[in-house]
């Protein structure tokens, strides 16, 4: 019984570290979202066949990366702060900074309700997807040295 | 107290005759016979590149134009700069607001000389330091292209800057030590053609070092630190070193011209910041161009970064 006190009382704080530090959570969140960009890219690039499954495995994976996607928690005021290249425009625009983040939810789930047949249909799509990456970056985000 | 007078009168004369040369070396100073002889009329077609690989709409289309409404020239950006805002003007095809009146010789003088119709300069943030390495041919063309291009009535806004760089004239001093036609980096004979081809890309339209090279305190480009990166103009972020020895010296060619033409780097992050319109529209060239971009940055000298450590988390 005590053992299980523990562990349960370890999980919730495992739980609640997840959420300690917002800065790694999203990082953490766009790497992987990276990762699968990079999946469905190289399909593109014809470095490996295109399989519609693998590929519509793939999207569902970035719709339940995009869905997980909160603002407000992760980035919270003074998360400006520290190691990150998140731009102070998101804190000045949160409703602008949402609508992106909500843009990209949108486009993948489109994706994920009619699956490409193709190569060129998935070209097509990643090419929407990829465009709403540069638009969210192209203000929220500013690189430092 | 004939030694004073004597001292009095020099500085008078010398401070004159400074003043005069001054005044002499500042004189704005427009292309020569020869070189408008080169102008022939332009190709709409070649133009296009031109116009897409020096991204003028970047900075001259009204701020958040989207789609098509990029081509309407109508300028009003704020570029906030350390020597003030500085704010792209109209250049659409308007006859009053725009450029429309301009001829082909205006034009050329614009990018190539930095000298306006009415025979003042242009303060650099429009990057004619780069452009005027550009070819006659290719100013011919991408006027012609520009004529293709909507009017749209309305001035921007002025600059609006202080003292002492709200004194055009100022800008004849800064054109004799900065601009000049001769390309930054003189590639070994025998280079190849790619190499070539890029260079001019990216040293002439592209005007690519006019971010990605620290500038010195008179604002203009250190060519000792080429493409290093640098604190960006803007902001508070910094613009990467593409030489070999920046962010990028694990990037296959083909991984620089991906990423031009995608926004996507090889570990699968995306283009950011003002680099997403310069991606846009380097994303309208061939893959011809990009391929020469790409093997040109990897033929520069390989620098440090042209900007400070990023600091530790606090």
């Amino acid at each position: 019984m005590r053992k299980l006190v523990i562990a349960i009382s370890l999980l919730a704080f495992a739980g609640s570290a997840a959420y300690a530090d917002p800065i790694k959570d999203r990082q953490a969140l766009m790497k992987e979202r990276g990762k699968l960009a990079g999946q469905l890219s190289k399909v593109v690039k014809g470095e490996e066949a295109f399989d519609a499954a693998a590929v519509l495995t793939a999207l569902k994976a970035l719709e339940a990366n995009a869905e997980k996607f909160d603002a407000e928690k992760l980035f919270p005021a003074g998360s400006d702060k520290g190691d990150t290249t998140a731009a102070p425009k998101i804190w000045e625009d949160m409703p602008g900074f949402k609508a992106a983040g909500d843009k990209f939810l949108a486009d993948v789930k489109a994706a994920v309700a009619s699956p490409p047949a193709d190569v060129d249909a998935l070209k097509a799509q990643l090419n929407t997807i990829g465009g709403d990456c540069g638009a969210c970056h192209e203000t929220y985000r500013i690189k430092k040295g | 107290m004939a030694w004073l007078k004597k001292l009095v009168g020099a500085v008078i004369v010398l401070g004159g005759a400074g003043a005069v040369a001054g005044w002499a070396l500042s004189a704005p100073v427009r292309l020569d016979a020869a070189a408008v002889a080169q102008l022939s009329p332009g190709d709409a077609a070649k133009g296009k590149r031109i116009f897409f690989a020096g991204g003028c709409t970047s900075c001259h289309a009204k701020p958040g134009s989207k789609g098509d409404a990029r081509l309407e020239l109508a300028g009003g950006l704020e570029l906030k700069t350390p020597f003030g805002t500085f704010v792209p003007p109209n250049i659409s095809q308007d006859q009053k607001d725009g450029i429309g009146a301009w001829s082909e010789e205006d034009f050329a003088n614009a990018m190539l000389k930095g000298v306006s119709p009415s025979g003042e300069h242009f303060y650099p943030a429009f990057p004619y330091a780069s452009y005027a390495r550009m070819k006659p041919a290719d100013v011919a063309d991408l006027y012609a292209f520009m004529k293709t291009l909507p009017a749209v009535a309305g001035k921007a806004p002025g600059h609006k800057l202080s003292f002492p760089f709200n004194i055009r004239r100022g800008i004849g001093l800064w054109k004799r030590l900065y601009v000049s036609p001769e390309p930054v980096i003189a590639l070994p004979g025998g280079a190849p053609d790619k190499v070539l081809a890029g260079r001019y890309l990216v040293e002439g339209p592209g005007h690519c070092g006019e971010c990605h090279t620290p500038r010195d305190f008179a604002g203009g480009v250190k060519k000792a630190e080429w493409l290093a990166g640098a604190v960006a103009a803007e902001g508070s972020g910094v613009v990467p070193n593409i030489t070999p020895q920046g962010g990028t010296k694990d990037w296959s060619e083909a991984d620089i011209a991906n990423y031009l033409e995608t926004g996507f780097t090889p570990d699968f992050d995306s283009v950011g910041g003002a680099m997403v319109d310069v991606q846009r529209n380097i994303a309208q060239l061939t893959a011809d161009d990009r391929a020469a971009i790409a093997a040109y940055l990897k033929a520069v000298p390989p620098h440090p970064n042209g900007y400070p450590a990023r600091k530790p988390a606090s």
